[in-house]
């Protein structure tokens, strides 16, 4: 091997999960067409493309959301790790467990900030009083939210303001030790400084999760993401590091969408 | 390319390519004034040279804040936002041309009274031929969009360049040959200096051109056929 | 007269119309309330809770009508809200759309719309002929059929309420569907549901039809649910159409402490949601 191959496999990131040819139907309508990407490890991948066009769906065939409802199915290979999690053996529970998703719009639970941080934990472990206090304070703090809310932990969860409420579904989410966050419109909800806040934190949790983030804000996608993939019509337009894809577009319907030159 | 969904936009846009083109019709404009002077000693058209040169300013600084305003207000991405930062780029390169032309018009009136070689112009008067070609090119490949003319101005620079030493040895024999003429022929030297200096801001807008289009940057090293130079440094032209 | 007098003229009429309907339909409503008062209150005396009802002519209370109004329709709304909240949790999380729910809901429907004198007369068919005699345990049975489909109806409709995105939220969690039901849309609903519960206590509580067909009645005091058992509606009706002038002073007494009973009701099932929308 020589010398700028072993640079070239050196700066590739590992991947962490790997869509091959993933269609989706909502019952008769196909809405992703045999798209073959992958999410990098410890990358933040965001999805741009017009409304409808199968970014959302695509979160949610990853953590198999569309399995709630009936007439959704998803087919082609979702590689997890090298493990498909599209067949019908692999445990929902455990792999929704691996992959957190945040929401559009804040979803905190009908019960205290605490208990909407220790709801998920308590999934999994049985703690003791001080380990669980320990872990609700280490999720909220990673999640910018401790100093906001120390001070209030029993009130309830649906009390806090927008942006508040988002990062504490990105802490509940953040607590059950996922691999991977999936991000679904996160700040599209917020104001700028909320948006900046949330935006901050998927910064930093790119050093420890596989993220992937649905975004109508490209100037969003700009700034957090490391990858971007275009999506029109459930088709994957185009995908490549965030740098290319926003300055020098290979896809003409790419360059169209990000400077504002659609339809 | 479609238009953009905010008609506005495409103005803004349309505004700055048409500004730009307004700076280079100015420059050209002030470049063939300021030879002509020289080569006639005209002290009016000398004058109205040296005069002309606030519009060249104040026109750049309008499409800077403009293109900053666009910048601020559509945040540009792509081809768009490299307009923007072209439209800068390319207004500072169109000012600074229009100095250089205003000093060789300064130099006239210093010169005009002791003119005394004038066959030592006719060196000048070929670099600037060769220099408003160029710059004509640079702008018609900016306004054109074309990468091809671009690239040809780019490497053209050279022929420039090579055009400049001999101007620099005919100068050095004129005043080998008779000290009264040194002073005449360094302001002559300078001229030459600023034609050549016209020339690279010709290739910094070529080059921009090249980015705006492609998103790509020129390579840093040109193919140079610069004969070697003579031992006198002249980076005290501006 | 140009057009748009006579819109204003039309709008002016129905307005009166309205006015003047909710004035003859209030004026009614309110004279009932007053008459009930005026006549009811007069009875209202410690002895009203503390004796047995009376034979004609001496003095007594309704402390075994109130007692066994209290006991049937405890039992029945015992019986009728698990099984209620049950079906309609099915039909919010479980079956959502599914065939089954479609048909339950619209059998569910009818049920609630059904005459409650049907409802006793079926308890009497299953419950009191094949035993023999009438008890109160069959009067606390036609009750809970008819808490069933009322709880059935906001269960659903309560649950239905929940985001899906909350549902999404915790499953995104890999919480289990019975977590999911039982741990975050039960507890976003909670309000609701129990205001379901109120109000099916509020409707059942005044129901006399369902109760002369099986728990009948019972001059006496009697814990045994096996036997006939008395309630304020049935001795209402009774006491009412006697021509003794107590009995019938009794009857308006009982009439004031029920409808006194399910206003109080109906205020805390409204306050319960009015305080679930402010919170939201």
């Amino acid at each position: 091997m020589n010398a700028a191959a072993q640079i070239a496999q050196v700066k590739a990131p590992l991947t962490k999960v790997s869509m091959r040819n993933l269609d989706f139907f909502y019952g008769e309508t196909r809405s992703l067409k045999d798209v073959t990407m992958p999410l990098y490890a410890n990358k933040v991948t965001s999805f741009i493309g017009p409304s409808g066009c199968g970014k959302s769906t695509l979160l949610r065939v990853l953590n198999r959301m569309y399995d709630l409802y009936p007439g959704q199915r998803a087919e082609g290979e979702v590689l997890l790790d090298g493990e498909n999690i599209l067949d019908p053996a692999v445990d929902i529970n455990a792999l929704r467990s691996r992959i957190g998703m945040v929401f559009q719009k804040p979803t905190p639970f009908p019960m205290s900030i605490y208990e909407n941080i220790a709801f998920g934990i308590r999934l999994y472990e049985k703690l003791p009083r001080a380990d669980m206090d320990a872990r609700v304070e280490g999720a909220l703090r990673g999640a910018a939210l401790w100093d906001e809310v120390k001070d209030k932990l029993q009130t309830s969860g649906l009390g806090l303001s927008g942006g508040q409420q988002q990062r504490l579904c990105i802490a509940r989410s953040v607590a059950v030790q996922p691999e991977i966050i999936l991000f679904d419109e996160p700040c599209s909800a917020l104001d700028p400084i909320s948006t900046a806040k949330v935006e901050e934190l998927i910064d930093e949790l790119a050093s420890r999760y596989t993220i992937a983030i649905v975004t109508h804000n490209m100037q969003q996608a700009v700034r957090v993401s490391d990858y971007t993939a275009f999506m029109y019509l459930g088709e994957l337009v185009e995908f490549g590091e965030t740098d290319d894809v926003f300055n020098k577009p290979q896809a003409k319907r790419t360059l169209d969408y990000i400077t504002g030159r659609f339809g | 390319m479609s238009d953009h969904t905010v008609k506005s936009y495409d103005r803004d846009l349309e505004a700055l390519g048409r500004r730009i083109a307004e700076m280079g019709g100015v420059a050209e404009k002030m470049l063939a004034e300021a030879m002509d002077a020289l080569s006639t000693f005209d002290v009016d058209l000398a004058h109205r040279v040296v005069s002309s040169d606030p519009r060249l300013d104040a026109l750049q600084r309008e499409i800077e804040e403009n293109a900053i305003l666009t910048i601020a207000r559509r945040q540009p991405l792509a081809v768009d936002l490299r307009e923007c930062i072209a439209a800068i780029r390319i207004s500072g390169d169109i000012e600074r041309v229009g100095d250089l032309a205003k000093n060789i018009a300064k130099r006239t009136l210093k010169i005009v009274s002791e003119a005394r070689v004038p066959r030592a112009i006719v060196g000048l008067k070929s670099m600037h031929e060769i220099a408003a070609m160029q710059l004509k090119d640079a702008l018609d490949a900016y306004a054109l969009r074309d990468t091809e003319r671009a690239r040809a101005v780019w490497l053209n620079d050279s022929d420039l360049d090579a055009l400049e030493d001999s101007v620099f040895r005919d100068l050095l024999t004129f005043m080998m040959e008779d000290p009264r003429n040194i002073s005449f022929c360094t302001h002559l030297l300078f001229c030459s200096k600023n034609l050549e200096r016209i020339g690279d801001h010709t290739t910094n807008i070529s080059e921009t051109v090249v980015y705006l289009v492609t998103g790509e940057a020129m390579p840093t090293e040109r193919p140079k056929t610069r004969a070697p130079d003579f031992g006198v440094k002249d980076e005290a032209a501006q | 007269m140009s057009l748009y007098a006579s819109r204003r003229g039309a709008n002016a009429m129905a307005t009166t119309l309205c006015w003047v309907a909710a004035v003859f339909g209030l004026s009614w409503l309110l004279l009932i309330l007053g008459s009930l008062v005026y006549e009811g209150v007069r009875g209202l005396s410690p002895a009203v809770f503390t004796e047995m009802t009376p034979p004609p002519g001496s003095k007594g209370g309704l402390l075994n009508a109130i007692a066994g109004s209290l006991v049937m329709t405890s039992i029945g709304v015992a019986i009728g809200t698990p099984l209620g909240m049950l079906a309609g949790t099915y039909m919010a999380e479980y079956g959502r759309y599914s065939k089954l729910t479609m048909i339950v809901r619209f059998i569910n429907d009818i049920l609630l719309s059904a005459p409650s004198i049907v409802i006793g007369l079926f308890v009497y068919e299953i419950l009191v002929h094949p035993m023999g005699h009438f008890s109160a345990i069959s009067g606390a049975v036609a009750l809970a059929l008819l808490v069933v489909p009322v709880v059935v109806r906001t269960t659903e409709d309560m649950l239905l309420l929940v985001p899906g995105s909350m549902r999404e939220a915790a499953s995104a969690l890999g919480a289990p569907r019975a977590h999911v039901v039982g741990k975050v849309a039960y507890r976003a609903a909670k309000a609701g549901l129990i205001t379901g519960v109120l109000l099916a206590v509020a409707r059942v509580s005044g129901e006399t039809a369902p109760l002369l067909f099986t728990a009948l009645n019972n001059q006496f005091w009697s814990s045994d649910l096996t036997a006939p058992m008395a309630s304020l509606p049935v001795v209402i009706f009774q006491f009412a159409l006697s021509p003794y002038k107590d009995w019938q002073q009794l009857a308006w007494t009982g009439a004031l402490l029920i409808t006194v009973a399910v206003l109080a009701l109906s205020i805390a099932a409204r306050a319960l949601s009015a305080g679930r929308r402010n919170s939201k």
